[in-house]
């Protein structure tokens, strides 16, 4: 491997590249799903390959194969020069990566058990244990659980001397319970929607999640939910699950922050921001309550690494502090820009993309207060718990949610169950009216697998650490 | 310059070899290998200008086995005799280390008729031809103030699948793309194509298209939100009817009580048509599935009423009927999936929807769709690049994008005219839809 990347760093070199990098991973990746108390899928996909990115003429060019050979290593090298000259016809500015990186070493997820030695028997079981949990309850139309485990090789080596080795990790499992009506459609999952909660971490992630305990009262709750009140239209009082609240981190922080949006460089796909540089130091996004940061280091984090694909190393930086804007997510190049240096934040889904900048773990930081003293300060509210759909615009302004699970808030206690749940607002209108986020104890690292961005697409991992939070005076029961 | 940039994929030939060396070597009463090559390059611009460009060269070897009633998949991106053992290996192990469960049946052969879906001109396109392209879209943009973004990509590959009871298909197929955003001080346009033949997209059109609508959507004011008559374009149809394909018409979806399709019963306006047909050359055809089954035309919605639904090997057989050729691979609990969609035209031209309409909205394009209650078919998303007042008759001026909250079925029964022409939307995740432009009663746009 290691002969390899040198091959194509000398290549790119000789043929005139001002910088290259080059990638190479390989992927292997075990999806388990039991449905109706029947192992429905066990796949086991490997994926390896590498990538040349090289600046000529000021310009990107980025090409990979899956071929893993000196031959094949010339033939992609010719490709990316070729491709950059192109670029370089039709560019703006050249290039600026500001100052050179020349990061070495290696770094492991670190893990307790290697999910790839636990017997597929153990896991195949749990899934079916919890299965079971869902079918003992009547009126459960289907019941679905997963698991997930990635492993991830990945070398980085750069003609600037950077030459990092990186063994990455994670493990995801979940469940869900469905429960229809000729006129409903209700689930309830467990930890997370989305498919699983995934985290960068061993077995142990898996088995701490006790997912066979959790079977029974999601089932109840789905079919409860068939005959539920329908969620009040109103302004009310807005209490969000840990889970719920990552989500909304996700979409009105994490995505907004990316600076390479603000930039305009995603505009013909998913948008721009409406964070622009002239608000940087000086809007108050949220209340003095809100706190986010980007934090790589984050134990558990699907956000976590040694090294982003630049070859920057992991870091803990602020984007929102006590409610002001205070940082981007940034890359080498458009951290130049600013005049700034790149915090870390560059990754690419496989060896075959180019790295672009994503979340990393981006952490509501936790508050003082507690869900059930959130509960009992609210006099007319809706508690939502767990995302059942999402949605927002291209500047990331006007969102709008809704959660699986509702309860009515009626002078400080939890009243009725309701179904279709929704909520909507705009986003620096929203975190304003954050007055209480819970504290450390109810404060959990949320993994998000399926965040899409680029063109051609790709699939980042990210994580949101969060706890339950409250808002004032937000438009609730958008579905009549 | 030009033969250096031709794609490089394997011959017909050694795919056939590998795939027969590898269900021969298998030891499972039944084996399914999937081989998926392609070479694909894109180029992307933002502010007038390329700021990434890319291209990737690989091949996908996906195997199931079926032994003593139970299952195994795995794959692998190599193609070679190593790869072939190894991923053969992987599947057989997972097969014997799990419970019997149910097993999706594998079809027999059967006979798939051959569709065109290749262009050399597309296999064979360049970086400096992608360049040039974009270079018309951004000095057209930059002449006239405005800045231009957007993705233009082209690429090739060949799909085979083959199975231990004797199924074998082959297809080879191309797809050129672009899109583009063009933004001014205070707002943008956009526009997409796609075709089979990269020949077939006109950047000058494309150009004057996007450009156009961004000098119209600038100084959008907000209106009210509410319940207004609208004009979706085609790109905004392409993708509720996508949505219908997501939520409701595959046989999964009805089987598991979670679809809107009630069959027999009037679900939609009269002028309502919807099928699926991977073999109409007007769209982006395919001969077989991913389980190698050949496609069928299925009419999903007929005049208004739920007519039918599109199967796999599991739903045809739980159904006791056969696959309509809509299987997606292996192991799949997602069911069934229509790719190849179709909405029945009209009569009206595109200019002429917006006659009669007192009040109303014209939308470019939907944003961020999601499903905020399938069994009702309700969607929620924000419009984006062009959302336009209509007064009596005529488009006045542009308005800030406006979230909508809305059943779909519900703003289908209020279809008042849709037009002659039709436009080609390649899905940005599998397939394409051949629709027109319509216009609606009523669509609940909720802020």
């Amino acid at each position: 491997m290691k002969d390899l990347a040198e091959a194509a760093l000398n290549a790119a070199q000789v043929k005139g590249a001002s910088y290259a990098d080059v990638r190479l991973d390989e992927h292997v990746t075990q999806d388990i799903i039991v449905k109706n108390g029947q192992l429905a899928a066990v796949s086991d996909d490997a994926s390896e390959g590498f990538g040349v990115r090289v600046i000529v003429d000021g310009a990107w060019g980025f090409a990979g194969s899956a071929r893993l050979d000196k031959a094949e290593v010339e033939q992609v090298v010719d490709r990316a020069i070729r491709i950059a000259r192109a670029s370089a016809r039709v560019r703006s500015a050249p290039v600026d990566l500001g100052p050179p990186v020349t990061s070495r070493g290696h770094y492991r997820t670190p893990i307790e058990r290697d999910p790839f030695a636990v017997p597929l028997t153990e896991k195949v079981d749990l899934l079916l244990r919890a299965d079971a949990a869902m079918g003992a309850v009547k009126g459960v139309t289907i019941r679905e659980g997963s698991m997930e485990f990635i492993r991830q090789a990945k070398l980085f080596a750069s003609t600037e001397g950077a030459f990092i080795e990186q063994e990455l990790f994670e493990s995801g499992a979940g469940i869900e319970a469905t429960a229809t009506s000729p006129d409903e459609v209700q689930n309830r999952s467990y930890p997370n929607s989305f498919g699983r909660h995934q985290g960068s971490s061993g077995y142990e992630y898996i088995t701490a999640l006790e997912l066979d305990r959790h079977g029974g009262r999601i089932a109840e709750e789905s079919v409860a939910l068939l005959t539920a009140p329908q969620c009040p239209s109103g302004v009310k009082t807005l209490i969000l699950d840990a889970s719920q609240t990552a989500l909304q981190i996700h979409e009105s922080c994490g995505h907004p922050t990316e600076l390479d949006r603000v930039f305009g460089m995603e505009a013909a796909y998913a948008g721009t921001s409406f964070m622009t540089p002239e608000k940087l130091n000086h809007l108050q996004y949220g209340s003095p309550k809100v706190t986010i940061t980007a934090d790589a280091l984050t134990p558990t984090g699907l956000g976590t690494f040694g090294w982003d694909d630049e070859g920057i190393p992991a870091q803990r930086t602020f984007l929102i502090k006590n409610g002001l804007f205070v940082g981007y997510l940034t890359s080498r190049e458009t951290a130049s820009v600013l005049g700034q240096q790149s915090n870390g934040t560059m990754r690419a889904d496989g060896w075959n993309r180019i790295p672009l900048i994503r979340m990393t773990n981006v952490n509501l930081e936790p508050g003082d207060s507690s869900l059930e003293q959130m509960i009992a300060e609210t006099k007319d509210g809706v508690y939502m718990e767990t995302n059942r759909s999402w949605s927002i615009d291209d500047k990331r302004l006007n969102f709008q949610f809704g959660t699986q699970l509702a309860f009515e808030i009626i002078d400080g206690k939890r009243g009725r169950m309701l179904k279709n749940a929704t909520y909507a607002g705009i986003t620096p209108e929203f975190w304003n009216s954050c007055d209480a986020v819970a504290g450390r104890p109810e404060w959990r690292v949320w993994g998000l697998a399926n965040c899409g961005k680029g063109q051609p697409p790709q699939v980042a991992h990210v994580a949101h650490g969060a706890a339950p939070a409250r808002f004032q005076h937000v438009k609730v029961g958008i579905l009549k | 310059m030009k033969s250096m940039e031709v794609v490089r994929l394997s011959e017909e030939a050694e795919l056939k070899t590998f795939t027969r060396g590898l269900l021969e070597r298998s030891p499972a009463q039944q084996t399914e290998v999937m081989v998926t090559e392609w070479d694909s390059a894109l180029t992307r611009f933002a502010n007038n200008g390329i700021h990434q460009n890319v291209a990737e060269r690989n091949v996908s070897v996906r195997v199931r086995v079926v032994k003593d009633g139970k299952t195994g998949v795995a794959s692998i991106n190599q193609l070679n005799e190593t790869a072939a053992a190894d991923v053969l290996k992987r599947a057989v192990a997972i097969a014997d280390l799990q419970p019997r469960s149910e097993v999706v049946p594998m079809p027999d052969p059967a006979r798939a008729k051959p569709v065109e879906a290749w262009s050399d001109a597309t296999a064979a396109a360049t970086p400096e031809e992608r360049a040039d392209f974009v270079e018309t879209v951004c000095a057209k943009a930059g002449r006239v103030g405005l800045k231009a973004f957007g993705a233009f990509s082209t690429s090739a590959g060949q799909f085979a699948i083959a199975n231990s009871l004797g199924v074998y298909h082959h297809q080879r197929s191309t797809q050129a793309t672009v899109n583009s955003v063009v933004m001014g001080d205070a707002g943008s346009g956009y526009a997409d194509r796609g075709a089979i033949d990269v020949r077939e997209l006109d950047k000058d059109q494309l150009a004057e298209e996007v450009i156009d609508k961004a000098q119209r959507n600038q100084n959008a004011q907000p209106v009210e939100p509410g319940v207004y008559e609208v004009v979706l374009e085609e790109y905004a149809v392409a993708e509720m009817l996508e949505f219908m394909s997501f939520m409701g018409f595959g046989a999964l979806a009805v089987q598991e009580e979670r679809s809107f399709m009630r069959l027999g019963e009037k679900i939609t306006g009269d002028h309502v048509s919807i099928w699926d047909d991977g073999l109409d050359r007007t769209g982006i055809p395919s001969s077989f599935d991913f389980e190698g089954v050949p496609k069928q035309r299925v009419a999903l919605i007929t005049d208004g009423v739920a007519s039918g639904l599109v199967y796999d090997m599991q739903t045809a057989t739980r159904a006791g009927r056969q696959s309509t050729g809509h299987g997606l691979p292996a192991p799949n609990t997602e069911g069934p999936f229509a790719v190849n969609l179709f909405m029945k035209p009209g009569s009206a031209a595109k200019a002429d929807l917006v006659r009669d309409i007192k009040r109303g909205i014209w939308v470019t394009r939907f944003w961020y769709v999601r499903v905020v209650h399938p069994k009702a078919s309700i969607i929620t998303g924000m419009t984006r690049e062009g959302t336009f007042l209509i007064e009596n008759g005529r488009i006045t001026r542009p308005v800030k994008d406006l979230r909508f909250t809305q059943s779909i079925l519900e703003a289908l029964n209020g279809t008042l005219a849709l037009t002659a022409s039709t436009k080609l939307q390649v899905s940005e995740y599998l397939g394409a839809s051949r629709v027109p432009a319509v216009r609606l009663k009523a669509f609940d746009f909720t802020s």
